[in-house]
């Protein structure tokens, strides 16, 4: 009786533990959508929403020990556009996070504006405490829905020559930021030979319609696959051809060390092959189930 | 609330689908619905008829027609105009959702009065109706946000929506005409008998 007592306690503070050491929760905070909650775990530091599900997203994530790194696999594959475009002057991001990509492109361009854009106050006022976000007269953030802020600066004739589209980490994918209408109005906001990074998903059902949707609207598409996460980065281009993603050249290469950002693994992960049903049907405002078709495989 | 369902959709490319937006959609259907509920319940005042009740289903599946139409270009002329979310949404709202709300709110206090036989059993018909029309409610709203919108497209189900209320309509009418032969014959059979009573009177 003893024994199986002493298991039985062994094990519930063996969970205890485990859930201490799995990822320790340093400040929570309320917004008007959801919990927001600031975790550390091995000197990682991730931003995530709260949810009792087992597999969780985080939003963001900074190595403590050397904040230079780049947590996400993701974020290396969207650097892969400096490769595109050395010298992008005007830079936007949709879907703050911690504020990590918009840190690092505005250390790799400091000359360019970059305006970032999230729906939720509460994310970017952790991104500033918890990840070093850093705004100035050259980075600035609009706290706005995506689209609303596209339509925006669509009616005011604003271009831009990289833009990332970054609001799709939650569990709740924004469907009317995923149809081939918004994706012509991101179009229209490109410079010409303007180019778009989307960071999106490479599973379920959901892959083949996205996909197609991003071919209607970009024509040739040039994708980085996450090697160990389920994300894929999307290329899409303003301009003529798209005909070939040029290589790093040296001083790319020499720049991205900085963030442990190995060229050789990225541009290995970067491929135009069309490994999706281009039969599927096209997201669009009036048919646009993402939420749904993500619960399908 | 099908209804109500697809006009968050049909505002998100707007107005995005921020809190404001839901808040603005609710605001508006359940203010419509408050007028539609006053509205059907004084109109059940004057010559309730079956007939009647018939037109409004009608009007509502009419109503619904600008919807599918128009509320794109409204859309965008609010959404130049107001720059706020919250108040473009709410304006937007109005402007395309408030008026097909308010005629389809009179069809419940309208069908209280069609269904009430006597004051003794008005409890139960209320009761009866909110049963009915809750579930209803219940049965939009699952089968909007878990299978049309993956079936169809947002106009497709509007069209939907309105071939269901139009249906309706037409079906109350052709009830409420055959009602009224059915009590105009009993009426003139009525009057026969009356007029064979009063002969036979005379006559004895």
């Amino acid at each position: 009786m003893k024994r199986y007592l002493s298991v039985v306690i062994s094990l519930i503070s063996l969970y205890g533990l485990s859930n201490f050491v799995e990822a320790r929760q340093i400040h929570k905070e309320r917004s008007i959508y959801r919990n927001v909650v600031i975790t550390e775990e091995n000197n990682i530091r991730c931003m995530r929403f709260e949810t009792r599900r087992r597999n969780i997203t985080n939003q963001a994530c900074i190595d403590l020990k050397d904040k230079d790194r780049l947590v996400f696999e993701y974020a290396h594959g969207v650097l892969a556009g400096y490769a595109i475009n050395p010298n992008p002057h005007r830079i936007l991001i949709l879907g703050l996070g911690g504020g990590v990509l918009s840190n690092v492109m505005h250390q790799l361009s400091p000359q360019a504006e970059i305006v970032s854009v999230d729906i939720d106050p509460v994310v970017v006022k952790l991104a500033r405490k918890y990840f070093d976000y850093q705004e100035n007269e050259k980075v600035r953030t609009e706290i706005k829905d995506g689209r609303v802020y596209v339509k925006r600066a669509l009616l005011k004739n604003e271009k831009f020559d990289w833009i990332i589209l970054d609001a799709f980490n939650g569990d709740y994918i924004p469907e009317h930021l995923m149809t081939k209408e918004f994706l012509l109005e991101v179009k229209g906001l490109l410079s010409p030979n303007g180019i778009l990074s989307a960071n999106t998903f490479s599973n379920s059902k959901l892959y083949d319609y996205e996909s197609v949707t991003y071919q209607q609207v970009f024509g040739k598409l040039y994708t980085f696959q996450a090697p160990t996460k389920g994300n894929r980065v999307i290329f899409g281009c303003n301009c003529e051809d798209f005909k070939k993603f040029p290589n790093a050249s040296e001083s790319l290469v020499s720049q991205l060390e900085r963030y442990k950002v190995d060229p050789t693994e990225v541009w290995r992960a970067i491929s135009d092959k069309v490994d999706w049903n281009t039969s599927s049907d096209v997201l669009t405002d009036q048919y646009s189930p993402a939420n749904l078709l993500k619960r399908v495989d | 609330m099908c209804f109500e369902m697809l006009g968050g959709r049909m505002l998100a490319p707007f107005f995005g689908s921020s809190v404001y937006v839901w808040g603005s959609i609710i605001t508006v259907f359940m203010l419509a619905l408050s007028i539609g509920y006053l509205s059907g319940g004084r109109l059940s005042l004057f010559n309730p008829s079956v007939t009647r009740f018939g037109c409004i289903f009608i009007v509502s599946a009419l109503t619904l027609l600008p919807t599918i139409f128009f509320s794109e270009p409204i859309f965008e002329w609010v959404f130049e105009r107001i720059e706020d979310p919250r108040y473009g949404s709410l304006v937007a709202a109005t402007f395309v959702f408030l008026i097909p709300s308010i005629v389809m709110g009179m069809i419940a206090p309208y069908s209280i009065r069609i269904l009430t036989v006597s004051a003794d059993s008005s409890g139960q018909t209320a009761g009866f109706l909110y049963f009915v029309s809750t579930l209803g409610s219940a049965i939009g709203t699952i089968m909007t946000s878990f299978y049309l919108v993956l079936w169809m497209e947002v106009n497709q189900i509007i069209w939907f929506t309105f071939a269901i209320l139009f249906g309706a309509g037409c079906i109350a009418l052709i009830l409420g005409q055959l009602d009224n032969r059915v009590q105009s014959e009993i009426s003139r059979n009525f009057e026969k008998d009356n007029s064979k009573n009063s002969k036979l009177a005379s006559q004895v």
